[in-house]
């Protein structure tokens, strides 16, 4: 909520750049359209009826004896606003859902309805001032942000209200955003914006409009934020149980290639129940919501820290347990596995060779490491790219110490695994540590640039010429240097102090003679062996 | 030299002709090449291009040597102990394509820059022995993957050189056939295993002493061509990762496997698994030779050497090789313990084609092995140093039986004249050792001369008999003579050095302790034999300075001398550091040796790479000349051993 505040009071700004946000947004489209939508129906006060939808394309199984079962199908369907079908959905949610409490409902509901009428009031002294304070433009854009803000609360209230009717959640607020998304694609897609509007709601239409879509925004970016800390679901979120509870027949079990695998398993098929969770479950930042500020976490017990500072009834031991545990007792235990919604992958339940996901956790990571995007770039290096931000801190760790280098410009941190990858293709071959390297090369220039020309695969040379030039010329010293080391060996004697003796002039006509020899082979390797 | 205006009559002779003439010339006497390219102008253009092999003596002529031969394709440099990377920038400049092999592994002080020079120059190198080069890195070995053609690499205790630079190798040197890693510590299982795996052409493979475990025998074992794997002091192989290997190397005819103490019979059992090819097997210093390493031997058809030195060896053990290795040629038990009459005898008369036979230091056999082994009647080489319950009759019988001795090692032995008698049947000599032998005097050694003109080494390291007659004949039978030991035979004297100043080839002369020797004799071999590269003058105290200079003048070709107590003062020692191709040096105790004398020959001697110096110069020596001379690549020994007089004559001398 906090965070809604502050990006909603910035409004106008917002709205400007509404366009642009929309393109960028078409993955949470049916989002934005949600909020719209929702504005509309609180509008005409069909909240219940929104419920209804909720439910309907939630719990499949909860409508067999409404309709028929379309389990997708359903998403795209008409959003029937029945108070009957909501009521028969609401009952059986009733008579599903041990430990719920209409009252706190109910109460909740009429919090509700009291800030949708304060709304009213000041939407109705908005348009009542319209004419006469034209002028007054801070005053009104005040009061749109005072509306905007409102209207966020009602709606994460909501939400919050209504995922204390899942039925699989042990805890209440486990699913309120995957539902959000859901209900934006329900409603989006058949509710043509604007028609059913009254005329004198198109302006806060459009301020809602383009705050969702900042919320939308802000909501991506908590889901890609939220994507680095590894969800660890104690609670089971909303999911939507494949085919009843008849799991898939599945051909194989081969469950070892992959970290993500139920490793080391070897489940008989129909031995477990097979979930699929849906791409926006699987994308959703906060599984946790707070029913009274509408604040999100990953985490049950974060939440349930937080709620201790609502109120002294969130400060009991009952209301700070563990809620999982008195679940788990009371039911036996199916083992559950995970299908990944993309079609044609592997861990999808409808491949042939389809190899489950053990936990929530690894549905998520598969999810993004596999479909998503890359979004994550190393700030060091600037090439490696994760979806999962946990990697991406895995590899913040060890970035900078992949010393062991190829010619094709990959980097290993480890010696062996850049010998494997050497071995497997042809002509890469291990470089040395660049800096060095500039020695060489440099060397080699200023011995012979043809050289250098010739060679290939040694271009890694940092740009530094002042450098190289000056490593050239110390290497110049060190020649010749040399060549004088080399060239002295008889002129060298007067480097030093001639000595005292006296040497007969006969002794030296032989040292001296030897110079005027003709040195060459003298036939050690006799044999003419032409190689 | 039949030199007329118009043309000379050696224009007649072809190119081709000349060439095979200097075929033999090099095949025969290569002194003669130098006289041949000085008969005329065309003959030393001749001459200049028939030259494929060049061993330079020093390094600061090599350019204008090169300059005069253009089709030079060898480059030895193991005479140049310093070689800056400007000269191998030159080599690279004067030889261009023509470079096929060069021999860098006595030299140092070239980096990579000169290799890499080298390599882009010379395109087409085969073969390139760096070894010793201890302080090349990395990037000499980037330099080196550059020679795409290299096919012969040897490396051997190039400890700088990692994993890396052996990866840039294997990826750059795809036709290598050869490839020695011995002593280069840094590389370890990955180098050796992408080796293994990038060069499929790869032949042989010297892996000695390095770091490797199982991980990359499998790779190698891979190789189809492998002929070659010397896998000697690789500690960290042993029974347990050679038990993983299911099939040997089928090509495999060389396997290496000494001092390996961590492989026994089972690990070795696996590892020649399937090498159906292999022909030589060296296990020195390795696990005790059983019944059941023999027997793993057996499914070997072709195996024809085994070497077992230093090895415990049972008798069951010799029996199953006896019974086993059906095409023995040769095999060596030196220093192994537990060779005993039985096993031995066994053995040999199992294999009577034996070839090779290696006894060395085997003190329980006695005249019954020798017995046996004398049955083995094609016997080329026999080695039975300090056999020392063999009686003297046994000689007599190696003699009489076996007639195709070529090298012969008696060391230490109760060898008498008649024995030596009996051993000059074996006309086709040519190393014989009877170094220690006290039982012979000139009588015997006569016969030798006589018998024995392919002679090429005669040890006589304190056969105390032995006199100037002896000499002679040998002297005088014997003109192939390369090699001769006559150290502390007391009785030689100048006479001796005469006579032998006929043997031209000499090139090895040990006559420490001959105290009757003085100036007068090494001058006349320094006529002679001007081949000379080693010579041990210790202790010849009447030696002096009128020995050196004919030998400085003369014998252009020595590399190694000792000179310790001889009487030898500056100027001698001057007269020598002349020499161009002077290497190593031995000063001790030199009277007449002042420190300013000696400084003056080590810097003006060029190319030396070791002196053995008393401590006492250390103090006496300047200190910028001692770094000067390590930093031209010489070391220098300092010894501490007091001043030794050993009998009367020698004190008489000193007094």
């Amino acid at each position: 909520m906090d965070l809604g505040q502050n990006r909603f009071s910035e409004p106008s700004k917002k709205s400007s750049s509404a366009t642009d946000s929309v393109k960028n947004l078409v993955g949470n489209q049916r989002f934005t359209q949600y909020d719209s939508q929702q504005h509309q129906k609180w509008d005409t006060d069909t909240s219940l009826s929104y419920n209804t939808t909720l439910f309907q394309h939630n719990f499949p199984e909860f409508q067999a004896p409404l309709e028929p079962p379309s389990s997708q199908a359903c998403n795209q369907k008409d959003e029937i606003k029945r108070p009957d079908q909501f009521d028969q959905a609401t009952s059986l949610v009733n008579n599903n859902l041990q430990g719920w409490d209409p009252r706190v409902m109910l109460s909740s509901l009429s919090f509700l309805e009291q800030k949708i009428h304060q709304l009213q009031n000041i939407l109705q002294t908005m348009i009542s001032q319209e004419g006469q304070l034209s002028g007054q433009a801070n005053k009104h854009i005040a009061q749109q942000q005072l509306v905007t803000a409102d209207l966020t609360s009602i709606i994460i209230q909501l939400i919050s209200t209504a995922g204390t009717l899942l039925p699989s959640s042990k805890n209440s607020m486990s699913v309120t955003n995957p539902l959000i998304r859901q209900l934006g694609s329900i409603l989006g897609s058949n509710a043509s914006l604007g028609t059913n509007v009254e005329s004198h709601q198109n302006e806060i239409m459009a301020q809602g409009e383009s705050s969702a879509l900042d919320y939308g925004d802000q909501i991506k970016g908590m889901s890609d934020c939220g994507g680095k800390h590894n969800y660890v679901d104690q609670d089971e979120p909303y999911i939507l149980p494949v085919e009843g509870s008849e799991p898939l027949a599945v051909d194989e079990n081969e469950m070892k290639d992959s970290e993500d695998a139920a490793e080391g398993e070897s489940l008989p098929p129909g031995s477990y129940e097979v979930l699929q969770l849906e791409k926006e479950e699987i994308l959703a930042p906060h599984t946790h919501f707070c029913s009274i500020c509408g604040k999100g976490f990953k985490r049950d017990a974060n939440l349930r820290m937080h709620m201790r500072g609502h109120g002294d009834e969130y400060k009991t031991a009952a209301a700070l347990a563990k809620p999982t545990s008195k679940e788990s007792c009371a039911e036996p235990v199916l083992i559950k596995r995970y299908s990944c919604p993309y079609a044609g992958c592997k861990r999808n339940k409808d491949h042939k060779k389809f190899q489950p996901l053990k936990t929530i956790l690894c549905v998520k990571n598969h999810y993004k490491r596999s479909h998503c995007d890359k979004s994550y770039t190393c700030s060091r290096c600037n090439s490696k790219k994760f979806s999962v931000i946990a990697d991406l801190k895995t590899h913040e760790k060890h970035c900078g110490r992949d010393k062991w280098l190829c010619s094709c410009g990959t980097t290993f941190s480890r010696k062996d695994k850049l010998f494997g990858h050497v071995a497997l293709f042809q002509g890469h071959t291990p470089v040395l540590p660049a800096d060095e390297i500039k020695g060489l090369s440099d060397q080699g220039q200023h011995k012979d640039p043809a050289m250098m020309m010739e060679s290939k695969g040694f271009d890694l040379k940092p740009a530094g010429g002042v450098h190289a030039l000056n490593m050239k010329v110390d290497d110049d010293h060190g020649f010749f240097s040399q060549m004088n080391f080399d060239s002295c060996n008889f002129g060298g004697i007067q480097e030093f102090p001639r000595p005292a003796f006296e040497i007969p002039e006969s002794s030296f006509s032989f040292i001296q003679s030897r110079s005027c020899n003709f040195v060459q082979s003298t036939g050690e390797n006799p044999s003419p062996n032409v190689l | 030299m039949a030199v007329s205006s118009s043309s000379s009559i050696f224009d007649l002779l072809t190119d081709e002709i000349l060439f095979t003439i200097l075929d033999f010339l090099a095949a025969d006497s290569p002194l003669d090449l130098k006289a041949f390219s000085l008969v005329c102008k065309s003959f030393h253009a001749v001459q200049s291009r028939h030259r494929k092999t060049l061993k330079a003596l020093r390094i600061d002529l090599l350019p204008s040597v090169l300059r005069r031969y253009l089709s030079v394709s060898h480059l030895d440099l193991t005479l140049c102990p310093r070689v800056a990377d400007c000269s191998l920038s030159a080599v690279a400049a004067a030889c261009h394509s023509s470079l096929r092999s060069i021999d860098l592994s006595r030299s140092r002080s070239f980096t990579h820059a000169g290799i890499a020079d080298l390599v882009s120059n010379c395109r087409f190198l085969v073969e390139m022995d760096l070894s010793n080069a201890t302080d090349l890195t990395d990037f000499a070995a980037v330099a080196i993957s550059r020679a795409v053609n290299l096919e012969r690499l040897r490396m051997a205790r190039c400890k700088m050189i990692t994993d890396l630079g052996i990866g840039c190798v294997a990826v750059g040197c795809r036709k290598l056939k050869l490839i020695s890693l011995r002593w280069c510590l840094g590389v370890s299982d990955l180098g050796v295993g992408l080796i293994a795996v990038k060069c499929k052409e790869l032949k042989s493979l010297d892996l000695s002493y390095l770091q490797i475990t199982k991980k990359c025998l499998p790779a190698i074992l891979q190789l189809h061509n492998l002929e070659e794997l010397v896998l000697a002091g690789c500690l960290g192989i042993d029974d347990e990762a050679l038990a993983t290997l299911k099939q040997g190397c089928k090509s495999l005819e060389t396997l290496d496997v000494s001092n390996c103490p961590n492989v026994s019979h089972d690990g070795l059992s696996s590892l020649i698994n399937g090498a159906v090819c292999l022909r030589q097997l060296i296990l020195v210093n390795c696990t005790p030779v059983t019944n059941a390493l023999a027997t793993s031997l057996e499914k070997l058809p072709k195996l024809q050497a085994i070497k077992l030195d230093s090895c415990h060896v049972t008798c069951s053990g010799l029996k199953a090789i006896g019974n086993g290795c059906i095409s023995l040629k040769e095999l060596s038990l030196s220093k192994c313990s537990g060779v005993t009459d039985e096993g031995l005898s066994f053995l040999v008369t199992k294999h009577k084609g034996l070839k090779k036979l290696d006894i060395t230091c085997c003190t329980k056999i006695t005249d019954i092995s020798v017995s046996s082994v004398t049955s083995c009647s094609n016997l080329t080489s026999l080695k039975m140093e300090s056999c020392s319950l063999v009686s003297k009759e046994a000689f007599v019988l190696i003699g009489q039986r076996c007639h195709l001795l070529e090298e012969l090692d008696l060391t230490e032995n109760e060898i008498d004249n008649e024995g030596l008698k009996s051993i000059s049947r074996c006309s086709k000599l040519t190393s014989l050792k009877l170094g220690i032998c006290l039982n012979i005097t000139d009588k015997g050694l006569i016969h030798v001369g006589v018998g024995c003109p392919e002679l090429q080494e005669l040890d006589l390291y304190r056969s105390v008999g032995i006199t100037d007659c002896g000499i002679a004949a040998i002297a005088q039978g014997c003109p192939m003579l390369q090699i001769i030991n006559l150290a502390y035979c007391k009785d030689i004297s100048d006479d001796s050095l005469r006579l032998l100043s006929k043997c031209s080839r000499l090139n090895t002369l040990e006559i420490r302790g001959c105290a009757c020797v003085s100036s007068v004799g090494l001058s006349s071999i320094a006529v002679g034999c001007k081949q000379i590269a080693k010579l041990d003058i210790k202790k010849c105290c009447h030696i002096d300075d009128a020995g050196m200079i004919p030998l400085a003048h003369l014998c252009q070709n020595l590399r190694q001398i000792n000179l310790s107590y001889c009487s030898i003062t500056d100027v001698g020692l001057l007269a020598l550091a002349s020499i161009s191709c002077l290497q190593n040096m031995t000063i001790l105790h030199l009277r007449g040796l002042s420190a300013n004398g000696l400084a003056a020959a080590l810097l003006a001697c060029g190319s030396l790479t070791k002196v053995k110096l008393h401590v006492s110069f250390k103090s006496l020596l300047s200190q910028p000349l001692i770094h000067h001379m390590e930093a031209r690549g010489c070391m220098f020994q300092w010894r501490d051993k007091p001043f030794q007089v050993e009998d009367k004559e020698l004190k008489d001398a000193f007094r």
